[in-house]
């Protein structure tokens, strides 16, 4: 076991603009180990590895590999390396098959696909992944299209493996199977990287890891002597505590209910089919589910903005009157008197106006209000100067373009604004995607806040462990159907993982 | 050593940039493009100095030379305000051309037949307004199909263009015929004529009074917002509560008759009749000034004077110095290329290898 060092990266720096991305950044990667690359978004971790694979070039430090210093310039030199990277997301053709895939790309002459099926079979067999290469990709589950990425990687001779966030759309069962294949890896041989920033993953899969914060490096542990909330510290820099507080409301009345709503999309491919749930006020009612399994037509259907082959959704008043809105443009449910916020998951494409400041988004809710044609722009820089406030949203100015400030502070102002106007139904598409963890908790709290309040909060997540601790009720939604509603308070992480792929394994037979 | 393995030049993305050094970036473009201009110009054996004289001297000199100026800036200006609010909404409207003649077209209807039956000013007051209403209608049938079902309105405004064009070529052979076989529509009789202020049509006062309407319209009015949010994102429009489509066909009905006022001010103030060329390229140049000006009213003056300028003085420059006019068609294609592509120093900055290393050593 000599010569275990890998890839070792010194003084590593690369800047954007004036944002430092990386900070001298010392790193090595050793062989037969598993090293987690942890930090929060935003934290350098993917442009530090971008960097490695050939995307990037650093503007100052030194790569060495096995102790020679090497230079890397595009992602078909990394390979020659023996450096491969698994992108967040996939790039592969959907219409060919895995091995065609995997062989896509490669100079070597002529393509023979019969000894490319046989290769593949057999790095299949060595590390034990499920895949036949001669399935098409568009036949294939997220988590079939990640393995054929592995050993898109892999068939290249690569030695260097980096996975960027792997985890992030897996299902708690397909992530153990992708540990037991990483760990399959690792044995053999080869350096492994994980980028994340999930703990728990951490602690079960890595043997080191290494933490970064805003570009800089903090340091590199051994997993076995660490904890978590040892790890948080690292990365966020000062204690942080982890828990959500989940009080309870009294006296749950019915808000938003739902039967039988079915929605196709532009080609006729059902995306809800007959969801019926029923949400309370008081209570955080989160949405769980495979991405893509109809989260997002759900809330715009409910919002109003997209269509709706049948069924039923209805608005409950505080007198107990029901209001039904199916068919209704957004601005008729507004008409309703029935508040209702929304924050999509798109935040900059269809929450907020990008290239507007705060106030041109808070405008957003409200420029249709007055007399005359002109717009009034008082009330809503008051609300974009309040919520600059509370919501401690870094600007250089409340008219300084949306598009142009950081991830959580562009949901803060997208949050800010749905939150201002009391909503009694708050919808919310993953709501801290992309956000550092004291954003998120910022979040959460507004979110437990608004419940409080008395509003029906609907949160569609993708973190599952946030959700438990998070909502109140869960619905789990399956290829556009509810696979089951679960009490969050008693419910586990497995429980719902099964929910979650169950109507697919059906319809697979 | 790593000299060597890096790229010569590399690009990064600015992250701001203070107003006063873009606007230096955008003088500098205009400076580079004179510069770049005078190649041509030596190519055809011209000496570029006195060229650029013979254009300032020839288009602003003297008071006959800056009246012809501002009367090819009028229809560049007009023309630019009616395009902005489409492009703002990323409406690529390029049919400008064809709702400028269609303007005409009514305009000319009621000069030609209804001249000596109405006094001047509501003469003038109905040319107006119908030739607003027909470039506004000519609009509206992309906008609708658009609107309705999500045609291509980059080619549909094109291509309704040529049947504007067409539908004068045969009002000029057949109905509106003035004197048989001439081809020709009879010129308009005084009363149907723009009146001249400080010896120019009063149609710079239009312009004027339009470039502050449209300021207002869209940057301070309900409607303007709405154009600016579905330009930004249809979905975030929809989000919003806006109706998409509507606002699409109505802002290209106010482009459109902005156009149509444009046509009556060419027809009714400096051509007197009709022909089939009556909007002679301004639907098109003006986006270059709509582009150019990023779609501010107020640079849109600038803008449209200097292209103006240009274009008056080349044609000073093919009379006294025998340079073929075109130069100035290849000089404003020089200026839209810097001033372009100064947007994107604005956005970038260049990182030469050899720079760094420098500053590698200090």
């Amino acid at each position: 076991m000599e010569n275990r060092c890998a890839i070792e990266m010194k003084g590593i720096t690369k800047c954007f603009g004036q944002v430092v991305a990386n900070d001298s950044i010392d790193l090595s990667i050793n062989r037969g180990e598993i090293l987690a690359l942890l930090g929060e978004n935003g934290s350098g971790k993917t442009t530090l590895m971008n960097m490695l694979s050939g995307i990037y070039q650093p503007d100052d430090g030194r790569i060495l590999k096995d102790g020679e210093e090497i230079y890397i310039h595009s992602p078909r030199e990394a390979y020659g390396f023996g450096i491969g990277m698994i992108h967040q997301h996939y790039k592969l053709i959907e219409v060919f098959t895995a091995a065609q895939n995997v062989i896509l790309g490669l100079n070597d002459g002529r393509m023979d696909l019969k000894a490319a099926n046989e290769k593949v079979r057999s790095i299949c067999q060595r590390y034990g992944f499920e895949i036949n290469p001669e399935e098409k990709v568009y036949d294939m589950s997220v988590s079939q299209k990640q393995t054929v990425e592995i050993v898109k990687v892999l068939y290249r001779g690569a030695e260097i493996l980096i996975l960027d966030e792997p985890t992030a759309v897996l299902t708690p069962q397909e992530t153990k199977k992708l540990f037991a294949v990483l760990e399959n890896m690792k044995k053999d041989g080869k350096a492994i990287v994980i980028i994340t920033h999930k703990l728990n993953e951490v602690m079960e899969v890595s043997d080191k890891v290494a933490v970064l914060r805003k570009g800089k490096y903090i340091g590199t542990v051994n997993t076995a002597e660490t904890s978590p909330q040892a790890l948080t510290d690292m990365m966020v820099g000062r204690a942080v505590t982890l828990n959500i507080d989940r009080p309870k409301y009294d006296n749950p009345k019915k808000k938003l209910v739902i039967e039988n709503l079915t929605c196709l999309d532009e080609e006729g491919v059902k995306k809800l089919d007959s969801v019926s749930f029923t949400a309370y006020t008081g209570e955080i009612l989160g949405v769980a589910g495979i991405s893509g399994s109809g989260q997002k037509e759900l809330l715009e259907a409910i919002a109003g903005l997209y269509p709706i082959k049948e069924g039923s959704i209805r608005l409950v008043g505080n007198d107990g009157s029901e209001k039904e809105i199916v068919g209704l443009t957004p601005k008729k449910i507004r008409q309703t008197g029935i508040g209702m916020a929304f924050v999509p998951e798109d935040r900059l494409g269809m929450g907020l106006v990008g290239s507007m400041g705060m106030t041109g988004n808070m405008l957003l809710r409200s420029w249709k209000k007055g007399k005359g044609i002109l717009v009034r722009k008082k009330e809503p820089s008051e609300l974009a100067e309040k919520v600059l406030e509370e919501l401690e949203v870094v600007t250089p100015d409340i008219n300084f373009p949306v598009r142009r400030l950081s991830g959580g502070n562009v949901q803060k102002v997208l949050v800010g604004r749905e939150i201002a106007s009391e909503p009694e139904v708050l919808m919310t598409a993953y709501a801290v995607r992309g956000l550092d963890i004291n954003t998120s908790y910022t979040i959460y709290n507004l979110l437990t806040e608004e419940k409080m309040r008395g509003a029906a909060v609907l949160y569609v997540g993708e973190d599952l462990d946030v959700l438990l601790e998070l909502a109140d009720r869960i619905v789990v939604l399956c290829g556009g159907q509810v696979a089951g509603t679960v009490d969050a308070r008693t419910a586990t992480k497995e429980e719902i993982g099964l929910m979650m792929t169950q109507f697919n394994t059906k319809e697979g037979e | 050593m790593a000299a060597e393995k890096t790229p010569l030049i590399r690009l990064a993305k600015r992250t701001e940039m203070k107003r006063s050094s873009m606007w230096m970036i955008r003088v500098g473009s205009i400076l580079v493009a004179l510069l770049l201009g005078c190649l041509p110009m030596i190519l055809t054996a011209t000496n570029p100095f006195s060229a650029y004289g013979v254009i300032i001297q020839g288009s602003l000199s003297r008071p006959v030379y800056l009246k012809q100026t501002i009367r090819t800036a009028i229809p560049l200006l007009g023309c630019a305000l009616a395009i902005a609010p489409c492009f703002k909404m990323k409406f690529w409207n390029i049919g400008a051309e064809g709702q400028i003649t269609m303007g005409a077209v009514a305009a000319t209807y009621f000069a030609l037949f209804w001249h000596d039956r109405i006094p001047h000013v509501p003469l003038l007051l109905i040319m107006a307004f119908t030739a607003a209403i027909a470039g506004g209608l000519w609009a509206l049938i992309p906008a609708f199909f658009k609107a309705r079902f999500n045609t291509n309105e980059t080619l549909f405004t094109l291509m309704m263009n040529y049947i504007a064009i067409g539908i004068v070529a045969w009002l000029q052979g057949g109905p509106w015929e003035g004197r048989k076989g001439s081809q020709l529509i009879p010129m308009f009789s005084d009363s149907a004529r723009l009146p001249t202020v400080f010896g120019v049509n009063c149609g710079w006062i239009i312009a004027l009074v339009l470039v502050v309407l449209m300021y207002i319209y869209m940057n301070k009015t309900k409607q303007g917002y709405e154009i600016a949010v579905i330009g930004d994102s249809v979905n975030t429009a929809r989000y919003a509560g806006m109706n998409v489509g509507w606002i699409i066909m109505r802002t290209m009905f106010i482009s459109g008759a902005i156009s149509g006022i444009v046509g009556f001010i060419i027809v009714s103030g400096a051509n007197f009749t009709l022909y089939s060329g009556v909007a002679d390229g301004v639907g098109f140049t003006s986006i270059t000034v709509a582009w150019l000006s990023q779609l501010n009213s107020f640079a849109m003056i600038v803008i449209s004077m200097i292209l103006a300028v240009l274009e008056k003085g080349s044609n000073t420059l093919q009379t006294r110095m025998s340079v073929p006019a075109s130069i100035a068609d290849i000089i404003t294609g020089i200026l839209l290329f810097c001033m372009l592509s100064c947007e994107f120093f604005i956005n970038y900055k260049l990182i030469f290898r050899h720079k760094e290393n420098k500053e590698e050593g200090v």
